[in-house]
């Protein structure tokens, strides 16, 4: 008997599948019949871990799993044990917040455009989108003193005060980056090959996304009007006027062109942040959950000795179960956190939009050819330390 | 929106609630598991309240609570309302021995890997399931790492590929 179909391994170790996913594919000719993406291989048992910590010492696992977007993380964890704790932070913390979780949005989105543009034959696009991805990276340095793993949004506040040059550095980024984004477009979005390459490629419905429960891009791509931060604002997102983009088709092209407009969005998010940011403490005054301010520490006795006690016992929680969804750049991310009433969680789960999205690619790519596979794979945007975490 | 769920629930699956929750305002139902499917399968009929989208599928072991929370564990069901913007909760208590749930892969595609992923980390079946197979965990890997009683640093030898067929010279 002739065999029909071939079938193809694509990955673990694949330039295109950013990272370690798998594809098996079964092709017939050119065309792919059935996908089928095998993850798991960097699963590094992460909310297992964050469960046998202390609230404060799991902020540093949440860095590590979207590591293109720390300062979103950081945010939707400590977003979730404040309202577990039902703590209220200052008002500028929530406006360093915005500003740090957008200037991620588009660090990220950066990231995606570079490797994504790279996948479909456009090397040079990933230099420009790395070179101005730099530019973020050392405002989170300013920051943090860290340029990726920041853990720099801590419960209840900011690990320290934003630093003496950030105002200078965001602006000169916020002066810059629109005229980057236009160059891309140049690049880009009249360009026929990728138009060829993306128009028509990888749609999905935008009641299929919703029954496959795609969240962020890959949603609004198909144009279901879903932002967490207008629907359910977190972080005082409330105070900002900023437009949601939205796609017609739900093609790559679409969700391309969707994401180079959250970055104007985002910018214009930052320069409302920047030119309203507030003055004052940078944690919450909370003492026996919050960590009191170093200054404090090094001359007040009382805040020494909270500071001992919540670093070596931690404080204990309520008994119940919060969830809190965040709009990070790759969709809905959400931290379920389940308290037994000791100092411990009972449980931490994160739902990862990469994850979730990731398994709708069958849909994208099944009846297409290989290279759309590419196509499909870079434009759901996934980022593999999530997906198994 | 919340006493328009609450109200949808209790006029037709009022023996199915066990109880209503409400902390930090996050509303869930605590259901008999034999009502799950038939509840979700309603609010997919349901134009107007609109709760289509399965956002998440988790579990939760309480081992050592079980007397308290009426089972070991918890299977949470997290769903939003897109054009309400609302989110609730619909959980399920399953007892510690051969815990099973309907699955509902057949209502939501979503839902397919994140079962998956909790019947690997948990150890919960779900019936009905068309493919359920390990997603995060290595093959070689026995037990359900989510689970409390399953140790956090204790490692399961990897290399066991010709342990029931050792070569000659081991025989």
């Amino acid at each position: 008997m002739e065999q029909k179909t071939l079938t193809l391994n694509m990955g673990p170790q694949h330039p295109a599948t950013h990272g370690v996913l798998r594809v098996i594919l079964e092709v017939d000719g050119e065309k792919i019949v059935k996908a089928t993406p095998v993850v798991g291989y960097l699963h590094t048992g992460i909310e297992k871990t964050m469960e046998s910590k202390l609230y404060y010492k799991a902020i540093p696992c949440t860095d590590r799993m979207d590591y293109l977007a720390p300062m979103s993380n950081n945010l939707g964890y400590c977003l979730a044990v404040e309202k577990l704790m039902d703590i209220e932070v200052p008002e500028k913390v929530k406006w360093a917040r915005v500003c740090l979780a957008e200037l991620s949005r588009i660090k990220s989105h950066l990231v995606w455009l570079g490797t994504h543009a790279m996948d479909l034959g456009a090397v040079s696009m990933s230099l420009y989108a790395f070179r101005e991805r730099e530019m973020i990276v050392d405002i989170y340095e300013a920051c943090g003193g860290q340029r990726m793993m920041t853990t720099y949004i801590r419960i209840g506040g900011l690990a320290y005060d934003l630093p003496p040059d950030f105002e200078k550095l965001v602006r000169k980024f916020l002066k810059e980056m629109p005229a980057r984004l236009d160059d891309y477009e140049t690049l880009l979005t009249n360009n026929q090959i990728f138009i060829r390459r993306t128009k028509d490629v990888a749609v999905i419905s935008a009641e299929d996304a919703i029954n496959w429960s795609l969240s962020g891009p890959m949603l609004r791509g198909s144009g279901v009007k879903q932002d967490l931060r207008k629907d359910n604002p977190y972080s005082g997102y409330e105070n900002f006027d900023f437009d949601i983009a939205l796609g017609e088709t739900g093609d790559a092209y679409d969700r391309y062109k969707l994401r180079l407009e959250e970055m104007r969005q985002s910018l214009r998010i930052i320069q409302q942040a920047i030119d309203g940011m507030p003055s004052g403490p940078y944690r919450a005054h909370v003492p026996g959950v919050v960590l009191p301010p170093k200054e404090d520490i090094l001359h007040k006795m009382e805040s020494l000795i909270f500071h001992f006690k919540l670093i070596t016992d931690g404080f204990k929680s309520p008994k119940g179960a919060v969830y809190q969804g965040i709009e990070a750049p790759k969709g809905e991310l959400g931290f379920y956190i389940s308290s037994d009433g000791t100092n411990r969680p009972n449980r931490v789960r994160v739902r990862p939009p990469s994850f979730v999205n990731l398994a709708c690619l069958p849909v994208l790519c099944e009846g297409s050819l290989i290279s759309d596979a590419v196509c499909a794979i870079g434009t759901i945007d996934i980022v593999l330390g999530e997906v198994d975490r | 929106m919340e006493d328009q769920v609450r109200k949808f629930i209790q006029s037709r699956f009022s023996e199915a609630v066990i109880r209503e929750d409400n902390f930090r305002g996050d509303q869930s139902f605590f259901l008999k598991p034999e009502a799950l499917y038939g509840i979700c399968q309603a609010f997919m009929d349901d134009s107007e309240l609109d709760v289509h989208f399965l956002a998440d599928v988790t579990s939760v072991d309480w081992l050592g609570h079980e007397e308290e929370m009426g089972g070991r564990f918890e299977v949470v069901y997290n769903l939003y309302s897109i054009q309400h913007k609302y989110r609730f909760f619909l959980k399920v208590m399953l007892p510690a021995e051969n815990p099973t749930v309907d699955s509902l892969t057949p209502l939501w595609n979503g839902a397919n890997w994140l079962e998956r992923e909790v019947w690997d980390m948990m150890g919960i079946t779900f019936t009905g399931h068309p493919d359920l197979t390990k997603i995060l965990t290595t093959d070689e890997l026995e037990g359900h790492p989510l689970r409390r009683d399953f140790p956090l640093t204790y490692e399961v030898p990897q290399f066991n590929w010709n342990k029931d067929d050792p070569p000659e010279v081991l025989k």
